[in-house]
């Protein structure tokens, strides 16, 4: 199996760098991965594995730095080029086709044909034979996509790589979709994968998969190396949650202000749950009070955070604002209660981008400065424009079109919107998430300073430091429960983090 | 969604084939510029395509092209379509599309006209108008309802429309051309008050209170808010749902406004009123440079775009040209009005008019 004394390099990564629009994603990856070990990258949410996995399967181009395959500096141009070289990458939203059958998905691309008919048989008898490879030669070749379970999805996405002659193989959380039963199926796979010689790039949050089937482990912490070819046999749990933990950049977080003892609850979340996504939760949050949730991708925030909106219906529970009791699944009759949204995708539910700055700040309440049905765009204008010097975003030109700002300045938008609104409940689903570090400060200025002046507000961000330096309190979330709700101050990072990978161990 | 990419464009003057280089004005003439800088100044494109036409016809035909009487029959053949343009363009620039307004405007003018025979010869003509605009806005509140409510895609659902209302006006008409005869209606919409046909001031004045819903209500903020960015629209508050319904209804407005205009023009109100006629305001509007995508469009690029297919229209009737050689030309040009289209959805700016 593996050559022990003298083990093969199959790829080696040095000092790679990426940066988008002047934000750097990765700042020095260096990475080993020998012939026929499953290597695990472990990483906080937004370290940058998926930049690293996307900087190696040809997706995206480094902007410095060493590749090294077999020994010799290759540059990756393409994923066609990647797949020529024999690196094969399993995305984590599955990447297959559901109108084609399991054969077709797995050829295509590299269609088997003769003169441009292809040759359906032959592609069949081969599938069939790469489908009992990964334990699953029960499956029709001919069946459709569309119809499989995500397993079975994942399977045939594994076995579209291996249709192809190739010596690694990338999985970006390949158990996120499977339950345990399917877990269990898939390591088998991967360790068969392992034992033929084939090197496997896993990526997990998940420590307990690791702990089973990795050999070695690489860790990211802010698009760095902190530790490569750990043996994992021989690291225990606490140093890996070290390596992850803490940042090069300290943020700076704004003093906390004290919550007056008098406050008033403004929002009580009772029972709320959303079948499939989150099990029953209640909490409040008081007048100037920030709540934040700290959790990992997927594990249910955002869709917390969309249900007590109303964009999400929720299947249990209700929300009162101010003692009133909202009407569920209704955002309009949630803003009228005095709840704001600032979206987690930003570009997509957040913004319009082709248009101006002020008809983005003022979504929510054109009609309010409008006379009748006639709007009143100087006003709209003023306002926002009033609200773009207040937050210092330069220029502040009301009349910009809101696609050509920078990430800081879309987020400031956002809370322009709710300013101008006025709200007594903000949820904010990650609120600096592609906002370089300068705008950073001044968006958690903006953000304490909103609590100061009474607002609730709820933060959902995957960066748990950013959830603890915010908040006042912090509910603890793993695939879609509460585990623990604590002061932010009584918790770290690495004990939420303890929590959280023990909480959604498979 | 309009995309990222026409917002990079903006800021800068938008720089298109159709369109003069940017007008270098201030001071006095600064609203000058900044009307030329938003979609009026795409709308010049326009402006010229329709003087190269006339200049074209005037050129060829002389005095029987040029003259007042044929501008008339130019502007009047335009009105019943270009009535029904205004209606299409906000659904297009909510994001959606009506199919049905040809069979709408059938079905109204077939319920208008049954209304008043029915009852005594000299019914009170305004029923006529009510009834029609009554069942033009009911069609297109079903429509807008199944859209919003009912999760059907607006293509299926207005093609439903499309074929059960043409096929209740036929049901309800017996498939027979109902006269109308009632001389009050004809007089009223028959007159020419200041010398100008009444169907040609009420396509005024249908597209001036276009115009102004589009760009200066609350009404016509939610419409461009939803085509451009549905989910962002809805999470800021906006009740997305409802808006789709009123759009579509509007729709369904302007093509009973339309029915009222034919049946003055044809004295008749039958099935066979408005067919195919979705193809021509689809094909207006577009060519008038609101995106089929959603987000932005143009009241006045609808008017032009309406005019320039009526003026085409005439200049082949009077070339004598074979019907099937029109079409095929008024195909190339929606294509090469689309083609044109797609550059200004890269890098056109962003304000409707």
């Amino acid at each position: 199996m593996i050559n022990v004394d003298h083990p093969t390099t199959l790829l080696e990564v040095t000092g790679l760098t990426k940066a988008f629009a002047g934000v750097k994603a990765l700042k020095g990856v260096t990475l080993s991965v020998r012939a026929g070990e499953v290597h695990c990258v472990l990483g906080q949410n937004g370290a940058g594995k998926s930049t690293l996995i996307k900087t190696l399967s040809g997706a995206y181009r480094p902007d410095e730095g060493e590749i090294r395959w077999l020994g010799e500096t290759v540059s990756i141009g393409g994923p066609t080029q990647a797949l020529a070289l024999g690196i094969a990458t399993m995305y984590q939203e599955l990447d297959v086709v559901d109108g084609l059958t399991i054969a077709e998905n797995i050829y295509l691309g590299h269609e088997n044909s003769t003169a441009g008919i292809l040759n359906r048989r032959d592609a069949a008898k081969k599938t069939t034979e790469l489908l009992t490879r990964l334990g699953h030669g029960d499956l029709n070749p001919n069946r459709e996509v569309g119809t499989l379970s995500p397993a079975n999805k994942q399977i045939v996405s594994m076995a579209r790589a291996l249709s192809r002659d190739i010596k690694l193989i990338i999985m970006d959380e390949p158990s996120a979709v499977l339950d345990s039963e399917e877990v269990k199926n898939l390591f088998r796979v991967v360790k068969q994968l392992a034992a033929s010689g084939i090197a496997v790039i896993y990526i997990s949050h998940r420590l307990a998969e690791i702990r089973e089937i990795g050999d070695r482990i690489t860790v990211i912490k802010d698009g760095r190396t902190t530790a490569t070819g750990l043996e994992v046999a021989e690291t225990p749990t606490p140093a890996l949650i070290k390596l992850m933990t803490g940042r090069d950049i300290e943020n700076d977080f704004p003093p906390a202000v004290a919550i007056k003892p008098d406050a008033a609850t403004v929002l009580e979340v009772t029972d709320l749950s959303l079948r499939g996504e989150f099990s029953p939760l209640s909490f409040s949050v008081k007048a100037g009070e920030i709540i934040g949730f700290a959790g990992l991708v997927g594990s249910g925030r955002s869709e917390i955070l969309e249900t007590i909106y109303g964009a999400r219906k929720a299947t249990t529970g209700t929300v009162t604002v101010n003692g009133e009791r909202l009407r569920g699944g209704s955002v309009t009759n949630a803003v009228k209660h005095g709840i704001g949204l600032s979206p987690e995708e930003r570009k997509s539910q957040g913004l319009i981008l082709g248009e101006p700055i002020y008809k983005n700040v003022t979504l929510s309440t054109f009609a309010r400065f409008a006379g009748g049905p006639f709007l009143r765009e100087n006003a709209e204008r003023a306002s926002a424009r009033g609200q773009l010097e207040d937050l210092e975003l330069r220029p502040a030109d009301p009349d910009r079109a809101a696609g050509t700002l920078s990430g800081g300045n879309q987020q400031k938008i956002l809370l322009a919107r709710w300013l101008v609104h006025g709200v007594s409940v903000l949820l904010l689903d990650e609120p600096t998430r592609g906002v370089d570090v300068g705008a950073r400060a001044e968006i958690y200025a903006l953000i304490r300073g909103l609590a100061a002046a009474g607002t609730a507000i709820v933060v959902v961000s995957s960066e748990i430091e950013e959830v603890l330096g915010l908040a006042d309190r912090v509910l603890v979330i793993a695939d879609g429960e509460v585990l623990r709700t604590v002061k932010a101050d009584e918790i770290d990072e690495s004990g939420v983090l303890d929590l959280v990978m023990k909480g959604s161990a498979a | 969604m309009s995309g990222v990419d026409t917002a990079a464009a903006e800021g800068n003057q938008p720089i298109s084939p159709l369109e003069p280089a940017p007008v270098k004005t201030g001071g006095a003439l600064g609203w000058v510029r900044e009307y030329l800088g938003g979609a009026a100044g795409r709308n010049i494109g326009l402006v010229v395509v329709l003087i190269v036409i006339i200049v074209i016809g005037t050129v060829t035909l002389g005095d029987t092209f040029l003259s007042p009487a044929n501008a008339l029959v130019i502007v009047r053949y335009a009105t019943v379509t270009g009535v029904v343009c205004i209606g299409m363009t906000f659904v297009i620039i909510l994001g959606g599309i009506d199919l049905s307004v040809g069979s709408v405007l059938g079905l109204s003018s077939v319920v208008a006209t049954l209304a008043v025979v029915q009852s005594t010869a000299q019914a009170f003509w305004p029923l006529i108008v009510v009834v029609a605009l009554l069942v033009g806005s009911l069609a297109g509140v079903i429509n807008g309802l199944l859209i919003a409510y009912g999760n059907v895609v607006a293509f299926m659902t207005t093609l439903a429309m499309l074929i059960a209302a043409r096929g209740l006006a036929e049901v309800l008409s017996g498939k027979r051309t109902q006269i109308l005869n009632v001389r009050g209606f004809t007089d009223f919409l028959g007159s020419s008050p200041l010398g100008i046909p009444m169907i040609v001031w009420i396509f005024a004045l249908v597209a001036v209170l276009g115009w102004v819903l589009l760009n200066r209500t609350t009404f016509g903020r939610r419409t461009v808010a939803i085509g451009g960015n549905r989910e962002a629209a809805r999470l800021a508050g906006i009740n997305v749902k409802r808006h789709t319904v009123y759009v579509y209804a509007l729709a369904g407005l302007t093509a009973g406004i339309g029915a009222i205009m034919l049946m003055s023009r044809t004295t008749v109100g039958t099935s066979t009123h408005g067919i195919l006629l979705e193809l021509d305001v689809i094909a207006a509007v577009v060519v008038g440079g609101t995106l089929l995508i959603g987000g932005r469009g143009s009241i006045v690029g609808s008017v032009l775009g309406i005019l320039i297919f009526s003026l085409l229209l005439n200049l082949f009737t009077k070339y004598n040209l074979d019907p099937s050689i029109q079409a095929l030309i008024k195909g190339l040009i929606i294509v090469g009005a689309v083609l044109l289209q797609q550059r200004f959805g890269a890098r056109g700016s962003t304000r409707s008019t």
